[in-house]
């Protein structure tokens, strides 16, 4: 599977990267090869295959609603880049 | 802390011994956890410029749970079976009010405000937690090259990668800069390292150990693994991490057995399965070689050796990289200079700040691979990557299971190589995936290895034989592999540290 510039673009917005013309150059090309090599599980033919995400059996796991002490708003918000008052601040949303 | 503990003579050699030796001389006051701690801060000062283990060094805290616990032994009190030890934890396990970076710029300041699972187990049973380890970038990589802060050198040749991610962890543990350590292994980043610094490394089955405040990157494969000298302080200290958690709903409501309980019960009838596919072309010389007097031993001890064959092998690399990337670049979605971790100082409004701070706060390692998950799950792709890997993951799953219906246990090398040089593989990311190309079926299948030294190479580099088995049998694991360890010496040889002439 080769890719090109538009589809290296494509999915560094998707990801919230942004890349230098440079960046872009060397993605196109180790994203392509490392795309050549995993294609090769289209050989197998895997018509009536289940998918697998987990391989322990184990599902819905549910635990009783009772109320526990959470962290701190203080140890909350001790990491953030920036807040104001019980919130984290962000540059502006709508223009 | 009585004046007759410290002034006792401490051997030299003392960061040589395990914990299962240390333990019982820590209790009857032979050593004091203090002194046991300063030799090993000292030994970190003259060592870890040469090796570059660590990220964190905790030493004031270290020293204050040593006094502790010296005080508690010495008024009578019951300790934890970790009691005084000295343990590394890998900084990408949180550790309360103790800086956890996951070798990344994006969380270069992070500081927990909580104790993951399993260094919650380590502080109860009084184990001291001496530093945090460098790693892969969010433990992407397979030589601890792709950290953001260092490159972690192999103690036993400084021009060698310490195998990763879990590098920092392997090489302070081979290193005597710790006496145990922490990992995890998505890929085999427990194993893989421990083989390449000629340790014992174990990942657990998944499910047996929690994952709350491991940092998350591929969340159906993570597992927390432990590395250290050898097969007994594996299985002291999975001891101390087993069991279920409420709060990573993975982990199983399974009984943790008594690891050391039987551990010397040995490998009489047991049946020993060889996989094809593990010997094939691409295999080092030294290390066929090196596999293959351990399964001579492993029959003059009464096990039967059997060919067998997982047929699917060859896809297993592939379906990783699909299968962690998807996972990886959701679970990489959080950094976004919100809540925590780095903020790219100068943007146009929020979407522009978020692309800031991830460009300027990931790796190209981590880049790469956030981006490959998207492509596989992006629309017109999703069908022909995520959910085909999905397919072939069954598969391989379904080999395992064929295969343990004859064999109780499955032998092969854990590192095609014993080794490779620091940039050798940096520049070809597909030719460094390749390096966990026996590891990674167990992430896959969900199931247990360890990896254990079992001779050297011409090179005088150590190789590793690992040994799987089904879901939950790390108890027959860890008797398989010490009954091979006390037939042996390979575990008890140290490396002579040399000092690179060409320091970075």
């Amino acid at each position: 599977m080769k890719i090109g510039k538009k589809d290296i673009e494509y999915i560094a917005n998707l990801s919230r990267i942004e890349l230098s013309e440079h960046e872009k150059e060397m993605f196109v090309h180790q994203l392509s090869d490392i795309l050549s090599y995993i294609g090769k599980i289209s050989e197998l033919n895997t018509e009536n295959v289940t998918p697998m995400a987990y391989t322990i059996k184990a599902s819905n796991v549910f635990k009783e609603d009772i109320p526990e002490p959470s962290i701190s708003l203080e140890d909350v918000q001790l990491n953030a880049p920036d807040i104001k008052g019980v919130f984290f601040k962000v540059p502006k949303v709508i223009e | 802390m009585s004046k007759d503990i410290e002034s006792r003579d401490v051997s030299l050699r003392l960061f040589e011994y395990t914990a299962h030796h240390l333990s019982a001389k820590i209790l009857s006051k032979e050593i004091c956890a203090t002194d046991l701690v300063k030799h090993f801060l000292e030994r970190i000062k003259s060592v870890e410029p040469h090796i570059r283990a660590y990220i964190t060094i905790n030493e004031e805290d270290a020293l204050k749970k040593a006094t502790e616990i010296d005080k508690k032994i010495g008024n009578g009190e019951t300790t934890g079976l970790l009691a005084g030890i000295p343990v590394a934890v890998k900084d990408n396990i949180c550790t309360k009010s103790l800086s956890t970076t996951c070798a990344s710029k994006i969380l270069k300041n992070f500081i927990p405000p909580y104790d993951a699972f399993v260094v919650k187990r380590l502080k109860e049973e009084d184990a001291i937690i001496i530093g945090k380890t460098n790693l892969d970038e969010f433990a992407m990589g397979s030589s601890t090259e792709n950290s953001g802060y260092k490159i972690t050198r192999n103690p036993w040749n400084p021009e060698y990668v310490p195998g990763g991610s879990s590098g920092g962890s392997a090489a302070a543990v081979a290193a005597d800069l710790s006496m145990m350590a922490l990992g995890s292994d998505t890929g085999g980043s427990v194993r893989q390292p421990a083989a390449l610094c000629g340790i014992a490394g174990v990942k657990p089955t998944y499910g047996r150990v929690s994952r709350y405040g491991l940092v998350a990157f591929g969340s159906s494969l993570d597992q927390i693994g432990t590395l250290t000298n050898d097969v007994k302080d594996a299985a002291i200290l999975l001891q101390v991490i087993a069991g279920y958690d409420s709060r990573d709903s993975t982990s199983m409501q399974v009984s943790v057995p008594d690891y050391l309980n039987g551990i010397d019960s040995g490998v009489n009838g047991l049946r020993i399965g060889i996989p094809k596919e593990y010997f094939a072309a691409g295999l080092n010389a030294d290390v066929h070689n090196a596999l293959k007097d351990a399964l001579k031993l492993y029959e003059r001890l009464g096990a039967k050796v059997i060919d067998m064959s997982l047929p699917h092998t060859e896809y297993a690399v592939a379906v990783y990289y699909i299968v962690a990337n998807a996972e990886a670049s959701s679970n990489l979605a959080r950094y976004d200079g919100v809540r925590y971790g780095y903020r790219a100082p100068k943007s146009n409004g929020i979407i522009d700040m978020y692309s800031r701070t991830r460009s300027e706060g990931f790796g190209n390692e981590v880049k790469r691979r956030i981006m490959l998950g998207n492509y596989a799950l992006s629309a017109g792709y999703y069908d022909a990557y995520y959910l085909k890997a999905s397919k072939v993951r069954n598969l391989i799953k379904n080999d395992f299971d064929i295969a343990f219906q004859q064999v109780d246990c499955i032998i092969c090398p854990t590192s095609p190589v014993p080794g490779f040089k620091i940039g050798e593989r940096a520049k070809n990311p597909l030719e460094m995936y390749l390096s966990d190309i026996y590891t990674i079926p167990a992430n896959l299948a969900g199931i247990p290895g360890i990896s254990v030294p079992c001779g050297f190479s011409k090179e005088g580099l150590p190789i590793g034989m690992q040994i799987l088995a089904k879901h939950f049998e790390e108890k027959k694991l860890l008797q398989i592999a010490y009954a091979f360890e006390r037939e042996t010496d390979f575990h008890l040889k140290k490396p002579v540290l040399k000092v690179s002439s060409e320091q970075r």
